[in-house]
């Protein structure tokens, strides 16, 4: 029996897609059998970024209103050995055309055969987020260092705790910019965490590199250079139950010698 | 049998005050009492009395009372002040109890949630921005806060909000709004202060030690030195 894992927002491009991807792509690189499911009924993107798009055959909306079997409408990522699949959104009707029972019928059934479901949550707090937490176990909250996302994370928040049988929400903060951080320009990590008062399970920094494997199709999380990269790996690993210290976002002042060391590979 | 009766009639230096026996069927007390106010009407006088009704152990319902204020009234000159009963019912009772409680709450209030208690409100936690706590009474907040606080919602404005950091986007205390002030201070420390109604109507905010000599009333305990 696996577990439901919602990625959520309440803002929208915060980074929820990116997140949901990459978060599936490193379970499945620590072995798991993980589906990602999209719920953003209308305004699908996961299978874009996951470069899945082309092999959609069946989505959600078919599997629940009985059109096919839960296995057809699943696509198979081929860079996987059996481990990843995407249970794409509909494009073509809107979000009301699920209810939140249904999804949580599909996400229990789904659960019998895979480790991890990563629900896609869309953004807003109506029907579409309602169906995406229907069936989820655990809820992870995205934000970025701006006061309108803190906000809006704060009320997904407040609406995660009252929904029954959801473990207290966990919180990653995306698109950190090291440099206004440090110049108080940016609201910073404590500011964030002690603010939103919930667990941090991981921090992301901003890296062009993520944009650029988004348009490739290709999750960033399957190149192990980028720190975004390791950011993701790390955090399917908290996931996971290991305890792993947040990575320095980057090191201070950068003198020579550290530059010398670098270029020699010491670190 | 000699039946006692169940309307007397005391005059004091204040005016009259009418006891009405709890025993008898209401009905029978507003026939008795329409036949006592006839026979001692003195429509000659024009002078004002203000009578006080004393109902004992009888609950009366609201269109009760009306019914019995509305027979004195019909004597020109008997204004009724007040109608006094030793029961309220269990409902008035609890109300009246939660009023003058402190609930104390454990929680985060977050953007668009909103915690309203009868009466003082002891949050353990923050209020956050786009958060509303209201309380009938007092508010106490443990924590920091940064959202909306309502204290006196019924119209008290003797009543307080304290808060360990302050920092709140709007206060309000009975009918009085004041809210932060666009540019905030960075420096400033904020932390263990409270608001209050001052003379001018103004909402005002201090350190907490004012309040002992502004607000004794908030002192409940008693006994001790």
């Amino acid at each position: 029996m696996g577990e439901a894992i919602v990625i959520t927002s309440g803002k929208g491009g915060v980074g929820k897609t990116t997140t949901s991807a990459n978060l599936g792509t490193a379970l499945a690189l620590q072995g798991k059998k993980v589906c990602l499911v999209d719920t953003d009924i209308g305004l699908r993107n996961l299978d874009v970024v996951m470069g899945l798009e082309n092999r959609i055959i069946y989505d959600l909306v078919d599997v629940i209103n009985g059109r096919c079997k839960i296995h057809q409408a699943l696509v198979k990522d081929k860079r996987f050995e059996d481990l990843l699949y995407l249970l794409p959104a509909a494009q073509t009707t809107d979000k009301n055309a699920v209810q939140p029972s249904q999804m949580k019928k599909l996400i229990n059934e789904l659960k019998q055969d895979y480790d991890y479901i990563v629900i896609d949550c869309p953004a807003g707090i109506e029907q579409g987020y309602k169906n995406a937490v229907a069936g989820a176990d655990k809820a992870i909250v995205v934000t970025t260092p701006e006061i309108s996302a803190v906000r809006d994370a704060d009320r997904i928040i407040g609406l995660l705790e009252k929904e029954e049988g959801i473990e207290p929400p966990k919180l990653i903060i995306n698109r950190i910019r090291n440099h206004m951080m440090k110049n108080g320009d940016m609201l910073d990590v404590d500011e964030i965490t002690t603010h939103l008062s919930i667990d941090l399970i991981g921090i992301v920094a901003d890296d062009d590199e993520v944009i650029k494997a988004s348009n490739h199709g290709e999750p960033i999380a399957l190149n192990p250079t980028s720190k975004a990269s390791i950011a993701y790996r790390n955090i399917a690993r908290r996931i996971l139950g290991e305890s792993i210290p947040l990575q320095p976002l980057e090191e201070e002042n950068k003198g020579v010698f550290t530059k010398i060391k670098r270029f020699f590979g010491v670190r | 049998m000699k039946k006692t009766q169940n309307v007397t009639i005391k005059g004091t230096k204040d005016g009259l005050t009418l006891h009405l026996d709890d025993l008898c069927s209401f009905e029978e007390l507003k026939n008795e009492l329409t036949k006592k106010l006839s026979a001692n009407s003195r429509d000659q006088e024009d002078r004002l009395i203000s009578v006080r009704v004393k109902v004992g152990n009888r609950y009366l319902s609201t269109k009760q009372e009306e019914e019995l204020k509305s027979l004195i009234r019909q004597k020109k000159n008997l204004v009724v002040e007040e109608v006094e009963s030793n029961v309220i019912t269990k409902k008035d009772a609890d109300r009246l109890k939660l009023e003058s409680e402190i609930s104390t709450i454990a929680k985060v209030i977050r953007s668009g949630q909103v915690l309203e208690v009868p009466g003082d409100l002891l949050l353990i936690g923050d209020v956050n921005p786009g958060g509303t706590v209201k309380a009938g009474g007092n508010i106490f907040v443990m924590g920091a806060l940064r959202g909306i606080a309502h204290a006196g919602v019924s119209g008290n404005d003797q009543v307080i909000i304290a808060a360990s950091v302050m920092k709140p986007s709007q206060l309000r205390i009975s009918d009085c709004i004041n809210r932060a002030p666009d540019q905030a201070a960075e420096d400033e420390s904020r932390s263990m202060e409270c608001a209050y109604i001052s003379e001018d109507q103004q909402i005002v905010v201090d350190r907490l030690q004012v309040l002992m000599r502004l607000r004794p009333n908030l002192t409940r305990f008693e006994g001790g030195s």
